[in-house]
């Protein structure tokens, strides 16, 4: 496969899948803002979205305060956000129209579908009562995308790349979150099994669509070392750290490439270390510090994905 | 303005022969299930996405070129004479090409005056004596016809530095067999839609010696050129791939394209950029669509590429006139469509009988294309002839004149209903080791009133073309 073609096609899952993302966090936060729960001031949450994507400089040259209102404009539509769910719908759109001959024509019109239908929502704004609905439809068009690609495409490169483009964005994201609510949420570690605990982590949970999961995996109260072991180490939760690199683990030896050895050693170690791991160690370590260094990881390895399959001219 | 020919009605209410069970379909059909049809072309359409770019438009670099479900249909007997003499003309291209950078015997033979030809600045000195695979040039070419009052055909021109507008008759098509089966059961509509295996196929017999199952690939300028629907869609069509010039490098005298696998050796470059463009280290040096090297792998007759470089001397205005010379100088033969006739305004005498007759005709600059730069004198205002007129006299060598050719007309859907608008024909001819067309081409109309400007640059749309197999 073309390095440009392979490249494009990676983008083009991570942006959707950032889109995603985006959408879940928002949503999670606005829902915690509806139920006026816990200990925790108002804007502090919607704070920490910014400290979750890396933007709060950005955010601050353009916004008065961390407002509801106001970060939802920056994260959903504004056009100055490089990652707002309205800029990483046009990048995934225009990744997917560079590579048209690539793409299934079902894919290419359900992401066009997708930006035509995400301008005019820009374009009128969305409607105070019809948030969540927003939220939803991002989601779902996110589903569809990936399902469309799961039910579509070629098992070959194409999917390979899309694949891997996907879940190390959702790796990412899932560290980010986890790293960030733990922090927020510290302050009521005391107070375990209390209700604002339960909406809080339950919050949390239900940004990564893992609130079933949790009931379903523990039958018990949530606990942070739980919710911190079925995020990381769990490799039946789709959105755990573990199941995402499982599946980058699997695309870089699907994708066979000679020049591919360093990456595979790379990432087929984050797997097995992620395999054979122990929450108490990770928390004894101190989890922050451990979700410092996984983030600092996928970006090497995303650095890696760089060289090696979309290699510089000078090569 | 003399009689307009109609290519559907041969009296205000009798439609010709050929367009009977499309008129009785028209005629019989309910308005707002015509309304739902044509709905349903544009929302299709969008959702396609086969937008073109527009230059210098100001909101967004696409739009959709409109699309009109009133069919333009030529019949059998109308179809073998066009494609003969298309198939004529391209040949004669071809060798015209193939002489020029050769043995000139054209020239030498007084035909077309020498000086017209090496002086013109799309004449490629550095193309003399290269040996190209079966000497093809044009490997394909877009050759745009007209018929005026008689319903006669002309050429209007030659487009042979890749002419676009192909992938529009392949959707035209789709689009038109989703919205009315019943049409294509009950005649016998010839199919378009192999263009890309022949097109492959075409390229592919002209690798460069010795190649086993040579790679093809597609060279775009990138996603902001106005064609880059049809270059992607053309790629996916033949299932090669679409790169751009930094996909590709030069290696020890081989073009490779750069892969996730490492280097992989290119064969045959359909591209879709100018000369110009091609090599910086050959043609302009700050092109940064290209590729550095390639030039001289391509002397060297290491990659092949198509169209050639230095086919654009032949697509020339100032070449058009001599095109039926060269039919009768290399196939012997006298041409079966003729050309528009044709003022040159580098003579003194034609270039003031243009200029006391400019709002009777069409100026078109030598080497503009796309409709900018022309002047269409019988819509033009005073003052766009006055400022047109400075320009030619600035410059006359750089200008032709034709008569304004009553173009024919076809019913198509306006705001007013359905009524008559100017259309053309752009056929297509693929040239490798034999000549090969699909029966068809994209048919272009002008929507404004009375406007005989197709391009779709200028507010033109489109046609499905049908061409009847008896």
């Amino acid at each position: 496969m073309l390095s440009s073609t392979a490249d494009h096609l990676y983008w083009m899952g991570r942006s959707m899948e950032r889109a995603e993302n985006t959408a879940r966090m928002l949503d999670v936060t606005y829902r915690m803002s509806l139920l006026k729960q816990g200990t925790i001031e108002p804007n502090q949450e919607w704070s920490a979205i910014l400290s979750i994507s890396g933007l709060h400089r950005e955010f601050a040259e353009l916004y008065p305060g961390p407002s509801a209102d106001n970060v939802v404009r920056f994260m959903a539509l504004d056009e100055r956000n490089p990652s707002s769910i309205f800029n990483s719908i046009r990048n995934a759109r225009e990744n997917a129209r560079a590579e048209r001959d690539t793409v299934t024509v079902e894919m290419w019109e359900a992401l066009n579908a997708t930006w035509l239908d995400m301008k005019k929502t820009r374009e009128t704004g969305i409607p105070s009562d019809g948030i969540s609905n927003f939220f939803e439809w991002v989601k779902e068009r996110s589903h569809l995308s990936r399902g469309i690609t799961y039910g579509t495409l070629l098992r070959g490169d194409a999917f390979g790349f899309i694949r891997l483009g996907t879940f190390l964005e959702r790796a990412d994201n899932t560290a980010r979150i986890l790293d960030v609510k733990y922090h927020v949420l510290l302050p009521s570690l005391g107070d375990v099994g209390g209700a604002a605990d339960y909406y809080q982590w339950g919050a949390l949970l239900r940004s990564v669509s893992a609130f079933q999961s949790y009931r379903a995996v523990y039958h018990d109260l949530i606990t942070p070392k739980r919710v911190a072991e079925l995020l990381l180490l769990c490799a039946d939760m789709p959105r755990s750290l573990r199941a995402c690199i499982d599946e980058v683990h699997s695309q870089v030896q699907a994708i066979n490439s000679p020049r591919a050895a360093e990456l595979q050693r790379c990432v087929g170690l984050f797997e097995a270390e992620l395999r054979y791991g122990r929450i108490d160690d990770i928390i004894g370590l101190g989890l922050h510090e451990y979700l410092t260094s996984v983030v600092s990881r996928l970006h090497g390895i995303g650095e890696l994905v760089n060289s090696t399959y979309f290699w510089p001219a000078e090569d | 303005m003399a009689q307009i020919y109609d290519e559907m009605l041969e009296l205000p209410s009798q439609p010709r022969t050929h367009y009977a069970a499309f008129a009785q379909w028209l005629d019989t059909t309910e308005s707002d299930v015509i309304e739902r049809k044509r709905a349903e072309a544009d929302l299709a359409f969008h959702r396609v996405g086969s937008t073109f770019a527009v230059y210098g438009a100001e909101e967004g670099q696409e739009r959709l070129i409109p699309f009109d479900i009133v069919p333009r249909i030529i019949p059998a007997a109308e179809w073998q004479r066009l494609e003969a003499g298309l198939k004529q003309r391209v040949s004669a291209l071809n060798a015209f090409l193939h002489d020029i950078y050769h043995d000139q015997e054209i020239l030498k033979a007084g035909k077309i005056p020498a000086e017209k030809v090496l002086g013109n600045k799309l004449f490629r000195r550095e193309m003399v004596g290269v040996d190209l695979p079966g000497h093809i040039y044009c490997h394909v070419a877009g050759v745009d016809i007209v018929r005026a009052e008689a319903g006669e055909y002309y050429v209007l021109e030659d487009n042979l530095r890749p002419p676009s507008g192909v992938s529009y008759m392949l959707e035209n098509r789709k689009m038109m067999m989703r919205l009315f089966p019943e049409l294509f059961a009950s005649q016998a509509i010839l199919p378009v839609d192999h263009y890309p295996d022949l097109l492959l196929e075409n390229l592919r017999s002209v690798a460069p010696a010795g190649v086993v199952d040579p790679c093809v690939v597609v060279l775009t300028p990138g996603q902001f050129n106005s064609a880059y629907f049809e270059h992607a869609f053309l790629a996916q069509q033949m299932g090669v791939e679409l790169v751009q010039g930094n996909d590709l490098f030069v290696r020890e005298g081989r073009v490779y394209m750069r892969t996730t696998q490492g280097a992989h050796r290119v064969d045959v470059i359909y591209r879709r950029i100018d000369d110009d463009f091609l090599d910086p280290l050959a043609f302009r040096p700050d092109s940064v669509l290209g590729v550095p090297g390639l030039f001289e792998c391509y002397r060297h007759g290491r990659v092949t590429l198509a169209n050639a470089v230095g086919t654009g001397i032949a697509d020339d205005k100032s070449m058009y006139i001599h095109v039926p010379d060269m039919i009768r100088f290399y196939c012997g033969e006298e041409p079966i469509i003729a050309n528009v006739p044709t003022w040159q305004l580098r003579k003194p005498e034609e270039l003031r009988y243009v200029m006391d007759h400019l709002p009777e005709l069409v100026v078109k600059e030598v080497q503009g294309s796309g409709g900018y730069g022309m002047l269409v004198g019988p819509t033009a205002s005073k003052e766009e002839i006055r400022l047109f007129r400075d320009k030619i006299i600035a410059d006359p060598d750089n200008y032709i004149a034709q008569p304004t050719l009553a173009l024919s007309t076809c019913p198509t859907f306006v705001e007013s209903g359905v009524a008559p608008r100017h259309i053309d024909l752009r056929p297509f001819v693929l040239s490798g080791t034999q000549i090969n067309m699909v029966p068809g081409g994209l048919t272009r109309v002008a929507l404004k009133e009375g406007s005989l400007v197709v391009n779709s640059s200028q507010g033109g749309g489109t046609k499905d073309t049908w061409v009847l197999g008896y």
